[in-house]
């Protein structure tokens, strides 16, 4: 008789996926595709923006049907008309795009579906509450299970997505770009979950565009690109490089970053002691003519809330914003514009795109009198043709770009946005978390977007949460710290240096 | 380890719906204390109770169009559904002799019935609410004065169905208080309904559709089978509004109901129920019809012309919902 080491410890095959095939109008988004998932493992799953991640990930959660292949499950073909078909077979999974009901509170969003009941379909609220408190008690997170979703930021959105994922207990879980939004305390803590999950035998599908987590977190590698299966690695014994060559099928060039003498150059925005209640404390920065200043810090330091506040989006109690040396008053975001300044949100589905419209009305949006006659007719053909300029610059993945934007992959929507701003031609552009879930290549691309676009005279302002970024393209660098700029570093600076200041609290100094 | 702590993030201050509650009742005192002081006939036990009775028939199927406007949705057809169920009633009662519950069973199934009928447009033929519900807003009124043969059904010979509406339970009880029972009727809805969206699996995902429908749909959570439940609840207090409207004009009349849709609406929004979805309250949407019925009897007993009347309740309307943009605009 054989020993048996398929007992408990062993990896057994949760999920098998053969030769699937997906099909959007003039999208081949999935090409004989296949997958496998062990119990116990934590499987990246890579590729490109648009290479069919998602789309791959939402045939395994029954929001899609595949139009070719099959789906094996503990070794059995089945069928997954539906999300809540594969939630029964204890698949759960987290969206790329969040999911969530805005005006529900936490727990009422995490048990959508599954609520507890009393006699007559009456709601047992104090349930509800107390076990969305466990869970968020065995995440280590504060969370208030009453809060509204709509009072929470991108961050801790997500980290109900995670709650929400976890309360099903799945044996599969899929994860698609969980960390887009975290900050690295926020990623630790989901590291760790991740980990137990693992060890109790979850088989967790991983997707991410961060390279680091994917040596850190992952048992094997999957690759796609252009919506065809590449290869299936072991992450311990294979070079980062060597996943991205997968990945793009072409090198990338690192440009370090070089920074310019810019002593004779005019100043392009002056910020004076600008304060808005607790949320900005006395802010004064300036900002030169082809400089890229970074701003580095936590979620919630003020980063964000002092773009919206330049771009006029919200008001400012005190303080001065000069530009090109007057002073200025912006009273709304046309008003910035108007004066120059563009802005690209961290949050592009609710202030970035009008996701209805096609590719080339949303990259045209702000710069629609450049492309329109005086009676405001717009010229389809000049605009077609610059925004396919952009699509091809940019590499964005579209069939055409009367394509509607909601259908185009998340990394490529944020493409769009970018491209809008770029085709406004503004003096002075801040961006906002500018390679947000966007691929390595394309995120090189833009590195050496923000680069030219210096090197032409532009004045910029890049916000971001990975520092490697913000080293990577900042000519100087801002940190913030609960509402207050802690200070001011030269490209170049150490990681340390930073982290120290994006910690300094007020009345401390930093250890 | 430690906990994440992201108390430090900038937080919005909570706007639930409570203030617009709290605006709307002071609009509503301050109408009442404004009328009372421009005319003495208005603060009168017998006016107050004119204006209960006025508030019954459109508070009823202002909180049927509630439900609706919460999960995103409209409903037009709810004026000439009323009068179809109206319309049922009578051919039960008066045309097959049926006894007094047959017609209110008729009157909440058909209003049930043509709610699912809405609803399955809605939901399963994806055909937008506005339009699906213009449909049906034209097709019941067509065929109630088909059925009638465009002639008013009377209920004469159904002793007591007037007393559904005029007659008054409370009175007889307490004889203090003469409310009438169309007025005890809109209550015992109103905290049905209440009770349903605050307590019940279905009141939640009537929220949840208005919140975000797809996220719902992702959830597992049968989405389009909830919203047909949803619009034939709606009917079915629309139903009871029909009974209504019928038992107080002792007879069912086909040519009524066109426009009546468009007060419930307006005390909905007055109300300060979102018609984006995802927001609302019932004790909003009462507030809401007892502005508008406060506002005609005062106008009426200020021999205000109706003309300018409608004028008015116009206005209003543009002002409540104005006061509440500017409440949510600044933070
Ligand atoms: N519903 C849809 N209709 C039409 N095309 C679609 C649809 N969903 C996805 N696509 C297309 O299918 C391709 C694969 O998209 P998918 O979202 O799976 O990419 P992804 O690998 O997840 O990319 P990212 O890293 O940017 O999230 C893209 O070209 C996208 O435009
Ligand atoms: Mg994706």
């Amino acid at each position: 008789m054989r020993h048996s080491s398929l007992g408990g410890g062993a990896m057994t095959r949760l999920v098998r996926m053969e030769g699937i095939d997906k099909v959007f109008p003039g999208v081949k988004a999935l090409d004989a595709v296949d997958f496998d998932l062990l119990a116990g493992e934590v499987h990246a799953l890579m590729g490109e923006n648009g290479a069919g991640k998602s789309t791959l990930m939402k045939c395994l959660s029954g929001v899609y049907q595949p139009d070719g292949g099959r789906i094996l499950i503990d070794g059995k073909p089945v069928s997954l008309p539906t999300p809540r078909s594969a939630q029964d077979q204890g698949i759960g999974i987290i969206h790329q795009e969040l999911a969530l009901m805005r005006d529900l509170t936490v727990a009422q969003n995490i048990w959508i579906g599954r609520e507890p009941r009393k006699s007559f379909g009456r709601l047992d609220e104090a349930k509800l509450n107390a076990d969305a408190a466990a869970i968020f008690d065995g995440m280590n997170v504060k969370m208030d299970p009453r809060t509204p979703v709509s009072s929470l930021t991108i961050a801790r959105q997500q980290m109900v997505e995670i709650a929400k994922a976890l309360s099903y207990r799945s044996r599969v879980l899929i994860m698609d770009e969980p960390t887009a939004a975290l900050n690295d305390t926020e990623i630790a803590e989901l590291f760790a979950i991740i980990r137990r999950l693992r060890s109790e035998g979850v088989g967790i599908i991983y997707i991410s565009h961060k390279m680091d987590e994917i040596r850190q977190i992952s048992d094997r590698v999957t690759v796609m690109r252009d919506g065809t299966y590449v290869d299936t690695v072991a992450a311990a014994d294979t070079p980062i490089e060597r996943i991205i060559a997968m990945m793009v099928g072409r090198e990338i060039q690192h440009s370090d970053i070089a920074i310019p003498d810019l002593s004779g150059a005019e100043t392009a925005l002056e910020v004076i002691d600008v304060s808005r209640g607790a949320e900005l404390k006395n802010i004064s920065f300036d900002l030169k003519q082809g400089e890229i200043l970074g701003f580095a810090g936590l979620m919630g330091a003020g980063r964000t809330e002092l773009a919206r506040a330049i771009f006029g989006a919200e008001p400012i109690d005190r303080g001065e914003i000069r530009v090109h040396g007057k002073p200025v008053r912006i009273a709304s975001p046309s008003d910035a514009v108007r004066k120059g300044i563009g802005y690209l949100s961290e949050d592009r589905k609710q202030f970035g795109l009008a996701l209805g419209l096609d590719v080339r009305a949303n990259i045209g949006l702000p710069s629609m009198g450049r492309h329109s006659d005086r009676m405001g007719r717009i010229n389809e053909g000049k605009l077609s043709e610059v925004a396919r300029s952009y699509i091809d610059m940019l590499r964005i993945r579209t069939p055409h770009d009367a394509q509607e934007v909601r259908l185009l992959s998340g990394g490529n929507q944020q493409k769009v946005v970018i491209a809008k701003w770029l085709l406004r031609d503004c003096d002075i552009l801040i961006f906002d978390e500018p390679t947000r879930g966007i691929d390595v290549g394309a995120k090189a691309e833009i590195y050496r977007l923000l680069a030219d676009l210096a090197k032409r005279g532009k004045a910029i302002i890049v916000i971001s949460s990975e520092l490697p970024e913000v080293l990577r393209v900042s000519h100087r660098i801002a940190v913030m710290c609960e509402g207050r700029l802690t200070g001011i570093l030269p490209g170049g600076a150490r990681q340390e240096e930073i982290v120290a200041l994006a910690t300094k609290r007020e009345g401390k100094t930093a250890a | 380890m430690t906990a994440v702590d992201t108390t430090t993030a900038p937080r919005p201050s909570r706007r639930g719906t409570a203030h617009q509650k709290l605006l709307a009742f002071a609009s509503l005192i301050a109408l009442v204390i404004g009328f009372s002081l421009a005319s003495p006939n208005f603060f009168q036990v017998s006016n107050i109770m004119a204006i209960l009775q006025a508030t019954s028939v459109n508070g009823v199927l202002a909180i049927g169009a509630t439900l609706i406007i919460i999960t995103g949705g409209i409903d037009l057809s709810i004026g000439t559904l009323m009068t179809f169920c109206a319309v049922m009633t009578g051919v039960v009662l008066t045309w097959l002799g049926a006894p007094l519950i047959f017609g209110v069973v008729a009157a909440i199934g058909t209003g049930a019935l043509s709610g699912l009928v809405s609803g399955t447009f809605v939901a399963k033929m994806k055909i937008p609410p506005f339009i699906a519900t213009l449909g049906m807003m034209l097709i019941l009124k067509g065929l109630s004065l088909v059925v009638t043969g465009t002639r008013p059904i009377y209920f004469n010979d159904t002793p007591g169905f007037d007393l559904i509406s005029r007659g008054s339970l409370i009175g007889w009880v307490l004889p203090g208080f003469p409310v009438p029972n169309g007025v005890l009727i809109l209550f015992l809805v109103a905290g049905f309904a209440a009770w349903i969206l605050s307590r019940t699996v279905l009141g939640r995902y009537t929220f949840a559709l208005g919140s975000n429908e797809e996220a719902v749909r992702l959830s597992g959570v049968n989405a389009d089978a909830w919203k047909m439940a949803i619009y034939a609840l709606s009917g079915a207090i629309v139903g009871i509004g029909g009974l209504l409207i019928a038992s107080r004009l002792n007879s069912a009349q086909p040519a009524l109901g066109l426009g009546y849709e468009l007060e419930a609406i307006a005390a909905v929004v007055i109300g300060g129920t979102s018609l984006a979805g995802g927001r609302g309250t019932i004790l909003g949407t009462l507030i809401g019809a007892l502005i508008m019925a406060v506002l005609t009897n005062g106008l009426r007993v200020l021999s205000v012309a109706p003309e300018w009347q409608t004028v008015v309740t116009g206005g209003i309307i543009i002002v409540a919902v104005y006061a509440d943009q500017l409440r949510r605009g600044k933070t």
